[in-house]
This record gives structure tokens, sequence and C-alpha cells, in this order.
């Protein structure tokens, strides 16, 4: 801070932080913009689909191209802003009528939360054993255990999920380790059912819980259970009443680092879930199936509202404990 | 807590990591199998990793995806370093809570609506799909994630080095090229693979933003795998299982034993 206090360096100031900060506002808050406008717009058959409602973006008059991109940006934002009420006044919410009234898209949302939510409880009863269990290993293992979970995060989610394709086939290695051993005479029917979307979710999302789980429990102090021990209580009192209350911000950092992407989920369902009705899959059609552009963004709006409370749970509870950090 | 590990860590240990690498290695096992059906075992083989040199689509689709990593990851790395030192070093500033909740976001973001959004954008700005827009979009998600590994570096040093050297006349351009570089660069380093390895993952939004000449590896994978599993792809993903344990090994290398959730 103090660096940055000498009047010669207020340009340095303004350079760092407004170079990433344009960049977010053009590429991360604007087109939310531009998708809450096209969902309020019609569908057409012309190039690109759809009838457009508000302000129209500023077309390139600098013949800068690309490098016109802030400015032209910048110009969008104050358009939208300066129509106010009478640009309120003609929008057109049919797509979001039309999501509405159709029970295909209100399971699609329920169905998501629903899978969400559980495979987050589930993968939060696989992770926290793990994660107690590394912050109990022998100090000289713990930085290899540490990189064995962070190694699938790095690896490609594509190719995690195509992995279980071949174990949870009908003809698959699960149903021929099981058959041969005499446990089932029937293949289980697991690939292209919900639950090869839990385990494919669990799955891929286990690094993203284990890690905020690890980091808080790593940094408890032994003593408190020492202490509990010493008092009389036993191993599980000294859980329930000290480790788990203490672990809680980083139950609810990996909780939401799995629960809000894995709602608007589309790899896992789309390769192992069959018929598995999800929303991301949903938007996905829309978009690239239907071609109805507006309807895909009204999708997406709605799927932005659903997810805006845990997104602002996470800034505000879990980002401290965020894996990464 | 103790120094003796109870059986029930072992079996959590056990059964935690089994989950998370027998199905990886499975994978890797089959795509030495010499055997078209792939669950069963038909002996030892390098046919399909010959195959596989051999497709030009999956090729040039990986051409593709290398070129985007690297541009996208050095932009996301050099815009990540800039945000993460805004966020641990500039104190209070106008905007400061949109501009965090801008990083953090998008680290949860479903990828679909990241994809549809920045798809719509380029559209309404007339941007041609292609290598492009495929940059922007994969240097935008990942800059986020290299400013969250910057911003906690930082946050782990303390200010007095950085003073010490302003109160010795040194210029603020100096102190940060002499002094908070060469901290950071750990964290940068590591952001970069980080950001390498999402941009070579990445489907989704590759999906809804590339255009019909730049047709990434993951999308290539996909279209395939939706066919059922193939032994060439099993391949393909040995081959870059093993350029990202590479990476991941090297990141955590440079990284030392600082970073990644040892501090938070």
């Amino acid at each position: 801070m103090a660096a940055f206090e000498g009047a010669s360096a207020r340009w340095a100031r303004r350079i760092i932080i407004g170079v990433p900060y344009v960049w977010l506002a053009a590429f991360f808050l604007t087109p939310f913009l531009i998708v809450l406008k096209l969902s309020l717009s019609d569908a057409t058959r012309t190039k690109p689909p759809y009838q457009p409602q508000g302000p129209d973006f500023p077309a390139d008059e600098s013949g800068w191209g690309l490098l016109s991109l802030p400015w032209r940006l910048l110009e969008y934002l104050g358009s939208w802003l300066s129509g106010g009420w009478a640009f309120l006044a003609a929008l057109d919410f049919e797509n979001f009528v039309w999501l509405a009234e159709d029970s295909l898209y209100i399971n699609a949302y329920a169905n998501s939360l629903w899978i969400a939510g559980v495979s987050t409880v589930l993968t939060l009863l696989i992770g926290y054993p793990l994660a107690l269990a590394m912050t109990r290993a022998p100090e000289k293992w713990r930085p290899v255990l540490m990189l064995l979970v962070i190694l699938p995060f790095w690896t490609s989610f594509l190719i995690r999920v195509y992995a279980w394709i071949g174990i949870l086939k009908p003809e698959g290695l699960l149903n021929l380790a099981l058959m041969s051993l005499g446990l089932i005479s029937e293949p289980l029917e697991i690939y292209n059912t919900p639950t090869a979307v839990y385990i494919g979710i669990v799955y891929s999302y286990l690094p993203f819980m284990v890690l905020p789980l690890y980091a808080t429990l790593s940094k408890l102090d032994p003593a408190l259970l020492e202490a509990s021990a010493d008092l009389g209580a036993k191993p599980l009192t000294s859980f329930w009443r000290i480790t788990l209350p203490l672990s809680l911000p980083g139950i609810l950092a990996g909780s939401f680092l799995v629960f809000i992407p894995a709602t608007g989920e589309f790899v896992i369902p789309d390769l192992l879930g069959g018929k598995t009705l999800m929303i991301g899959k949903v938007l996905y059609s829309e978009f690239f199936n239907n071609l109805d552009w507006p309807l895909a963004s009204a999708v997406a709006v709605l799927l932005l509202l659903l997810l805006v409370g845990p997104i602002v749970l996470f800034q505000r509870y879990g980002a401290k404990q965020e894996a990464l950090g | 807590m103790n120094k003796q590990m109870g059986w029930f860590s072992w079996i959590a240990l056990g059964l935690g990591f089994t989950f998370l690498y027998l199905p990886i290695f499975i994978l890797v096992l089959y795509s030495f199998n010499d055997s078209k059906l792939v669950t069963v075992w038909g002996g030892w083989t390098l046919r399909w990793y010959g195959e596989l040199f051999a497709n030009d689509g999956l090729m040039n689709a990986a051409r593709v995806t290398l070129i985007v990593a690297v541009i996208a990851s050095t932009l996301a790395t050099v815009l990540g370093t800039l945000a993460g030192f805004a966020l641990a070093r500039l104190g209070r500033f106008k905007g400061r809570t949109l501009f965090s909740g801008m990083i953090l976001a998008p680290l949860v973001m479903p990828e679909v609506i990241t994809g549809l959004s920045l798809l719509l954008t380029f559209v309404a700005l007339s941007v041609d799909r292609g290598f492009l827009t495929l940059i922007l979009a994969h240097a935008t998600f990942s800059m986020c994630y290299v400013a969250v590994v910057v911003q906690s570096r930082l946050a782990g040093f303390d200010l007095s080095v950085e003073e010490a050297a302003m109160d010795l006349g040194a210029k603020p351009a100096t102190v940060f090229f002499r002094i908070t570089l060469p901290l950071i660069l750990p964290a940068v380093v590591a952001g970069w693979l980080l950001s390498f390895t999402l941009s070579l993952d990445d489907l989704v939004i590759a999906n809804f933003v590339s255009g019909p000449g730049s047709t990434t590896l993951p999308i290539k994978i996909w279209s395939q795998v939706r066919l059922g599993v193939s032994p060439e792809i099993n391949a393909l993903s040995t081959i870059l299982i093993g350029l990202v344990a590479l990476g991941a090994v090297a990141a955590s290398y440079v990284q030392k034993r600082r970073g990644w959730g040892q501090e938070a």
C-alpha cells in the first residue's frame, strides 16, 4: 500500500487496477447484460436468429477494429442506462412466461438443484474422511497427498468423465467384475441413468471439496483435541463437538465449490446421464439444436437468478477458505 | 493429531485415493490393450498411439488447442497478476467490491452460462468465431484463477521488505520488479500452468465460441466419445494425463511448500 501512495505512482496504480477491471467489465459483466437483453427478445429465422430489443450495439466507426472494443462496450452500457424506463416498458417477457408454463423447464431446474444438492452431500461424506485422514498422516507425506488430490483436478475433466463410461456400461468393467464374482447375475443398469450422473459429479468435484476441507482442518489446533481427551471426551464426542464445528468454513467453501457449478453441469449428464434432465443440457440444446437463442438466454438468466444466492454466500463466506488460496 | 495413524485414517486414505485413481488407471491400462473390444484384454500394444499420430483431424485439433492455450494463458497471467496485486496490495479503491466479485464469480459460474454469454457478446460485436474468440474467452476465465493464486501468495508476505526498499529510495516500479515480482514469481508460474491446463481442458465454453476452423481437442474428443469408448481416445487421454501430471509436479515444485491449500 505504502508503495502506491506517492504522486508519481498514481498512474501505475490506475493501470494496475484499470486494465484487469476493464477486461472483466468487457468480457464478464457486459456479456451478462447482453444475455439479459436477448432473453427479452423474440426468436426469428434470421441470422443471428433473434429480433433485438433495447439499444443496438454501437458499430465500429473509428476503424480501430477490436481495439475499439472497450470504448464501444462503455458506450453500449451507457445507452442501456440512459434508455431508462422507456426501454423497460418496451420489454417482452414472453420467454420467461414460456419457461414458467412448460413443466419441462421447471422439472429441469428442480432436477438440477436436487442432483447438485445430493451430489454435494455425497461429496462431503466422501471428502471429509479423506481430508481428515490427510491431516493425520505423517508430516512428510502431506505434500505428496496434497499433490495426489490436486492432480486429478488438473487432469482433463472430460477425460475423467469419459473414464467412467468404460466402467459403468452394461458390458463394462464394473458389471464384468461383479458378475464374475457371482454377486449379480444381470448387468446393473447404471450408465445413462441419474446414478451415473451422481457418480460422475462426486468423482469430478471431489478435489474441490477436499482442498478447502484440508486447508481448514490442518489449521485446527491439536491442543484442543488433547484438552478434550484429557477431560474425558471420547474421540467421537471430540469430533462432533470440536472438529466438525471448527471445520464449518471449509465445509461451506467446499460445498459451494461443488454445488454451484454442478447445478449447471453439462458434460456429465450429457456423457453419463442418458435422458437425465438437467438445465445445462436444456440450455445447450435450446441453443445448438433448436437455435432459439432468446429462449436459451432466458434459461441462463433464470439459472443465474437461482444461483445468485449461493454465489453471494460463496463470495462472503467461502472465498476466504477458497481451495486455491 | 497423534503421531500414530488409526485404522480409520488408513481406510479413508485407501478408499479415497482408490476412488480418485482407479478410473484413470484403468483408462491408461486399456490404452495399451490389443483388442478392438474395449473391455476384453487382448495383450499389450502401442498401435493405438500409432493410429493417433496418423489421425490428421486430431493432430490439427491438438495444434489449435496448444496455440490457444499458450497465448490465452500468457494473457491470463499478465491480467491475473495485475488483478491479484491490486487486490492484495492496493488497499481500498473505487469499485473494489465489484472487482473482487468479478474475480471470484467465474470460479463457480456454470460453464454453459459463461459460454453462452461470451458467444452472444462476440455476435453482438460482430467478431467472427475462431482463434481470437477462443483466446479472449479462455484468458477471461483463467485470469481469475491466476488472480486468486497471486493474491494469496502476496497475502503471505509482509510489507516490510517493500517498505524498506521504498525507505531506501527505490521507485515503486523498481520495488515491483526487483522485490515484489521475484517474491510472487512461483505463484505467477503456477498460475500460468494452471491457466494452460484449464484452456487445454475446456469443452463447453470452446463449443460456444470456437468456429469451423478452430475445433479444439476437447471438442474432437467429445464428439468421438459420445459414440462410445474408443482405444484411440484412451491413448490420447493417456498422453494428456501424462503431460498434465508432469505440469502439476513442476508447478508444485516451483510453489515448493507454499500455496495450494497450505495457506487459505
